[in-house]
């Protein structure tokens, strides 16, 4: 395995990076920079999907190859480049725009399926770029751009969806938690199958300022407070849970992938020769 | 293996023609009248050491088709027109970010659900304009099964060529229709492979159009690293804002179809020697055309008949040429009235250019057609 540091996968000509101060997008790059360095990724087999969006903009700094594509769209790239290529290292960076709204039927559809792709969905409960409108995790309640009375919608667990929808591997964690969330993207692309990792971010700018969490500082101490792992979120009421997020690795499973499964299939029907009616 | 005459519908000449022309992954939405090149291309993929793959909708297919073209290999979907409109979000796509795919979209009648699924010819300006934005398409409508085969073969040598998706659109009737075709040998068709960059890959740019007006592309996995973005971008493939780029780029996506319409434009004629009346048409209507022109001849009237494999680019010097010496033309088209209007605008306001417009989900008959050119001749 090559030796390479996390520095290797950034694209330095495309800095300094877009986002607002006080995002959590430069701190999951981060992680996911040294997930690859960790693992050893050669940058010419690893693709980056990204979609419209904040966090969407992250290919533009990393040094592998790239598929900056439509809204919502990612996952449906990614999965055409690793079903065509299964050596490839696929990962797909959404928000929760692209990611749990316009993109839902593809998040669900590729947990099911089981493809080889990693998506971290960099959740910032609202759509940011265009200015703060509320999105498909936008809590309950809360105060955004299209919602200045208060959300009339419920948000989605997202782990939960794409938990139950089959993926392999599903976990969460925040901006916050760096040293776990950098464990988490690292077992997430090294696990076979659909790998899912969920990381709840801050944008001060509008879902912060609107809501009253105050600047970027107030909105990682909210996060810092409010992330418990199982054992600790175990024991809350009921009640209480939906104040607090569950943060860790949530599904761990060793299922086929769909590659997998089709070259099963494949090999029960000609052996292990193919192209034979080519 | 030799050339071989088999009995075969058109959506399976289709499905065996992409086969031929090397296409290695299909990913779709089944919709009537497309599912037998799905159902097709779901058994013969696994054969020949390719993929299927059935998405959750239309908008994963078309993207899914581009990300696995990118990933090196030849690809398509096929569809219909509820389909088709959900894919022109990622065929514009596909348009921006310059990746050969083919789109088959198997005409039926609409709008929207329409009369499932009776046959149309009414996705002509869609295939043309449904994306937003500026860019050019290709487009070809096969007449007979043999076609189906031949113009799958083409549209992907096309594609490949000009490095851009291209959209092959049978009508239903053609698309279910039987058949004898003569399966060509392996290598007796052209089958075109895109370009490829070979050279240092630190000063690859992928978006860098050479002489011939195309960037050489590379496979991810390659040692070329490289980044598709659907926003504006100059050669390196990256977003990139300026006007003078924008200009440049928007311009590109028309300007590499326009600039090689030789290569591209491919008419048939019948009966076109000393022609008083022309019609000009395309799909499974060019074979109803034919028999009305024959009888037409037989009964004195001086008619021909052009019929148009290429939709788009619209064939405008094909047509210019047989004007010039025609008294009056005639466009039948199962539709409102689609194609007609390009014959008008180029032909000019001093030609008389008639309708013949069948909309009903049923396909013209060579009677109607006999009719119509009795009435204007």
């Amino acid at each position: 395995m090559a030796v390479y540091s996390a520095e290797h996968y950034l694209n330095r000509k495309r800095l300094p990076h877009l986002w607002c101060a006080g995002c959590g997008s430069g701190i999951v790059l981060g992680s996911l920079t040294r997930a690859m360095a960790a693992l050893g990724l050669d940058r010419e087999k690893v693709v980056t999907v990204t979609g419209i969006g904040c966090w969407g903009k992250a290919d533009d700094y990393l040094n592998t190859n790239a598929f900056h594509g439509t809204h919502g769209r990612a996952l449906s790239f990614a999965t055409g480049i690793k079903a065509a290529n299964p050596e490839l290292t696929v990962i797909a960076l959404m928000g929760d725009g692209d990611g749990a709204t316009i993109g839902g039927n593809h998040l669900i559809h590729s947990a099911r399926r089981n493809i080889g792709v990693t998506a971290i969905v960099v959740n910032n409960m609202n759509y940011g770029m265009t200015g703060g409108q509320y999105s498909a995790t936008t809590p309950h309640g809360c105060i955004t751009s299209t919602s200045k009375y208060g959300n009339p919608e419920r948000e989605m667990d997202l782990c939960a969806l794409v938990a139950v929808a089959g993926a392999n591997y599903v976990g969460r964690s925040t901006a916050y938690h760096v040293t776990q969330l950098d464990s988490l993207i690292k077992n997430a692309i090294s696990h076979k199958g659909f790998s899912f990792v969920e990381v709840i971010s801050p944008c001060p700018t509008h879902f912060g300022r609107r809501n009253k969490f105050g600047v970027s500082v107030g909105m990682m101490k909210c996060l810092k407070e409010r992330g418990l792992n199982k054992a600790k979120f175990g024991m809350l009421a009921e009640e209480e849970k939906d104040k607090y997020i569950l943060l860790g690795k949530l599904v761990d499973r060793d299922e086929p992938d769909f590659n997998e499964q089709y070259e099963t299939i494949r090999t029960r029907v000609f052996g292990s020769e193919q192209g034979l009616k080519g | 293996m030799e050339r071989k005459m088999v009995f075969m519908q058109g959506n399976e000449a289709v499905a065996e023609g992409a086969i031929y022309a090397g296409a290695r992954f299909y990913a779709g939405y089944p919709i009537t009248p497309s599912s037998e090149i799905a159902e097709i291309c779901s058994q013969r993929l696994l054969e020949v050491g390719g993929i299927y793959m059935q998405m959750e909708d239309e908008l994963a297919s078309m993207a899914a088709i581009t990300g696995a073209s990118l990933a090196g290999k030849k690809s398509l979907t096929a569809t219909s027109g509820p389909g088709f409109s959900l894919m022109q979000e990622n065929l514009g796509m596909a348009q921006a970010a310059e990746v050969p795919c083919v789109v088959v979209d198997v005409q039926r009648s609409g709008p929207s659900t329409g009369l499932a699924t009776k046959p149309a010819q009414a996705d002509i300006m869609q295939a043309r304009w449904g994306r937003h934005g500026d860019q050019a398409i290709i487009a070809l409508a096969p007449a007979t099964v043999q076609e189906c085969f031949e113009l799958t073969v083409k549209a992907f040598s096309l594609s490949e060529r000009f490095r851009t998706p291209v959209v092959l659109m049978p009508d239903e009737i053609i698309g279910h229709l039987r058949e004898s075709v003569l399966l060509p040998a392996p290598g007796e068709l052209e089958v075109v492979e895109r370009k490829r960059y070979t050279g240092d890959p630190k000063a690859y740019l992928p978006f860098k159009p050479e002489d011939d007006d195309i960037a050489p592309m590379a496979d991810y996995g390659s040692r070329y690293v490289f980044h598709i973005t659907s926003s504006m971008h100059g050669y390196e493939g990256y977003s990139q804002n300026d006007p003078d780029n924008a200009a440049w780029k928007i311009g590109h996506l028309s300007d590499k179809i326009y600039n090689s319409l030789d290569e591209i434009i491919e008419t048939r004629e019948f009966f076109t020697e000393e022609m008083e009346l022309l019609v000009i048409t395309s799909g499974s209507t060019v074979r109803a055309a034919h028999e009305a022109v024959r009888q037409a001849r037989s009964g004195g009237m001086k008619a021909g008949l052009l019929q148009l494999i290429t939709l788009w680019p619209f064939a405008d010097s094909k047509i210019s040429e047989l004007a010039a010496g025609v008294k009056s033309i005639l466009v039948p088209e199962m539709n409102l009235g689609q194609m007609v209007h390009e014959v008008r605008r180029i032909v000019g306001a001093e030609m008389p250019v008639h309708s013949l417009a069948k909309s009903s989900g049923q396909g013209i008959e060579p009677q109607e057609i006999l009719t119509k050119i009795r009435e204007v001749y």
